[in-house]
């Protein structure tokens, strides 16, 4: 049995469609990434999955629980860390974590074990007040709160976001360690490079799925020709090689530029026609997740 | 060298006992797209207030667009655009008024106020959205539309706080061509940003760790310095040892 089983949930807010017919499942014990940018229905399907919003067509389970009817048997199940911090500011840390703990009743000692590799970073700072706490420590002591009661499985909305590159990584780490303790876990990210240290993922744009797979498999679907390209003057490059026969696109990659061609395309030809341009390079690329998601997206 | 519109020597701000920024020195030239980049707490946020006038540094010096950051807050905020990671337009109004308001409230006369929202409109390829109100706007138009609002009063710098958090690729690349854009024609951008990627956009990228500035020069240098293969890996090598992160206040 699959841990969650989403079929053709749909959601809208007025005329907005926040998600619409989005199916997927997720097994145990997997890492799974929904990967979109803001207004994509990443927190609209969080909320739906964790029962505290209804859905307006379409359902999905819990552990086979359903997520309208059953919502009482699904709660003490999941874990959920939403993307605005949503503790209470004028609570200590170990106050916080003690008071998850009674509502969920549990006694935070048969719970230490798990949450303790998080914890220790902020046990310090136990009398310190929720609200004066760093973002990062903030985001540990959430993601303690979310575990306290030991769920099946574990909701994080966004926790990457607005924090920097090395603290991503050390959440990104305590994730792993979390599916290796069995806990099946939905995560959802507007960073792109995230995206392959899940093991599945979903493309989300517009409420809608753009295509579920193992981060390879999805990189596998990109069939076009591409290139990266550079020269001293990138902004020219930009606006000459969309000039070229042959080229479908060009846009900003990192420190080069991608290039997708058709067949018309000839590299030699290319590096020719804007010989004005100094130190031009162009070698066949390999395309990434984020290529995969602006070609997606453009259809 | 070209002309410098920001220049800092030394500039150092304490809270207490806690120096948020520490002696920092660099000077940024028209038309650079200046990367701003550091873990969070390192002090960036310290620094770019004192750098946009809205607060006065502990000790040291500098120039922003020809004003002293030490006694002409007021006079910086005028000659300078601002956007910020929070959405600030009015939702309410429609998009020509957006721009129309912030005209005036830079000092535009009527007149070449509405000379500059046709310029803008134009540029945006948005004429057509002219009566559209900006709340039914998706994210990314608002994040374009605030960026040609920073530059209502053609300032010569415009500071960036995390333009495109939370923004699809496809419009953070087309924001990407607009500071290009926007660089080209002489306007200096100094920019923050959480998307290693984009760091690889800077004509310069500085890094703050601990309210120092540890690095700073072209992308491209600063991987052959530090023996890095991405920006991501150099900051994750700088970043790493940063011994305040975590205890900030």
């Amino acid at each position: 049995m699959n841990v969650i089983e989403v079929n053709n949930l749909s959601k809208s807010y007025g005329k907005v469609k926040a998600l619409e017919s989005v199916s997927f499942s997720v097994e145990r014990g997997e890492l799974f990434g929904l990967i979109g940018p803001d207004g994509a229905g990443k927190t609209t399907l969080f909320r739906l999955l964790t029962t505290l919003l209804n859905s307006d067509k379409g359902g999905a389970t819990i552990e086979g629980f359903d997520i309208s009817k059953d919502y009482r048997k699904i709660r003490p199940l999941l874990g959920y860390m939403p993307g605005r911090f949503s503790l209470y500011p004028d609570l200590t840390v170990e106050e916080n974590l003690s008071f998850f703990a009674s509502i969920f009743g549990v006694r935070v000692k048969d719970s230490y074990d798990l949450i303790a590799p998080i914890y220790q970073q902020i046990e310090p700072f136990r009398k310190r007040q929720a609200s004066k706490l760093s973002g990062g420590m903030k985001q540990k002591l959430a993601l303690s709160c979310a575990l306290i009661h030991h769920p099946s499985v574990l909701f994080l909305d966004e926790p990457t976001t607005g924090i920097d590159a090395v603290s991503r990584s050390e959440l990104w780490d305590m994730l792993k360690n979390l599916k290796e303790k069995g806990i099946t876990i939905l995560v959802s990210t507007p960073y792109m490079d995230e995206a392959s240290l899940c093991e599945r993922i979903a493309l989300f744009n517009e409420g809608r799925i753009l295509g579920i797979d193992t981060p390879k498999g999805i990189i596998k679907q990109f069939k076009s020709r591409l290139f990266a390209i550079r020269s001293d003057n990138m902004y020219s490059l930009l606006e000459a090689a969309r000039e070229i026969e042959g080229v479908i696109e060009c846009y900003p990659f990192g420190q080069m530029h991608h290039l997708i061609v058709d067949s018309k395309f000839d590299p030699h030809r290319f590096t020719e026609q804007l010989g004005s341009l100094t130190n031009l390079t162009i070698e066949p690329a390999k395309p990434t997740i984020e290529d995969v998601f602006i070609n997606l997206m453009k259809q | 060298m070209s002309e410098i519109v920001i220049s800092v020597h030394n500039l150092t701000k304490s809270f207490g006992k806690f120096i948020a920024v520490n002696n920092i020195s660099f000077d940024v030239y028209r038309g650079e797209i200046f990367g701003f980049l550091g873990a969070n707490g390192a002090g960036k946020t310290t620094a770019m207030r004192m750098l946009s006038g809205l607060s006065y540094p502990t000790s040291g010096k500098g120039m922003v667009a020809g004003f002293d950051i030490s006694r002409e807050g007021e006079m910086i905020k005028r000659n300078i655009g601002y956007m910020s990671q929070r959405f600030a337009l009015y939702n309410t109004l429609t998009v020509g008024e957006n721009i129309n308001l912030f005209a005036g409230i830079y000092g535009l006369s009527k007149k070449s106020a509405a000379k500059r929202t046709e310029e803008l409109l134009a540029e945006l390829k948005f004429s057509s959205e002219r009566d559209t109100l900006v709340g039914s706007l998706p994210l990314g138009w608002k994040q374009k539309l605030s960026f040609a609002i920073a530059t209502v009063h053609n300032p010569a710098v415009v500071f960036l706080d995390e333009p495109t958090s939370g923004v699809d690729p496809v419009t953070r690349r087309q924001f990407w061509e607009m500071i290009y854009r926007a660089a080209e024609r002489g306007t200096t951008i100094f920019v923050t940003t959480h998307y290693m990627d984009e760091a690889e956009y800077c004509s310069r990228v500085s890094i703050m760790v601990d309210g120092e500035m540890r690095a700073l020069d072209t992308p491209a240098r600063l991987k052959e310095e530090f023996n890095a293969e991405s920006m991501h890996d150099l900051f994750r090598t700088l970043a790493r040892d940063a011994e305040r992160g975590e205890l900030y206040p």
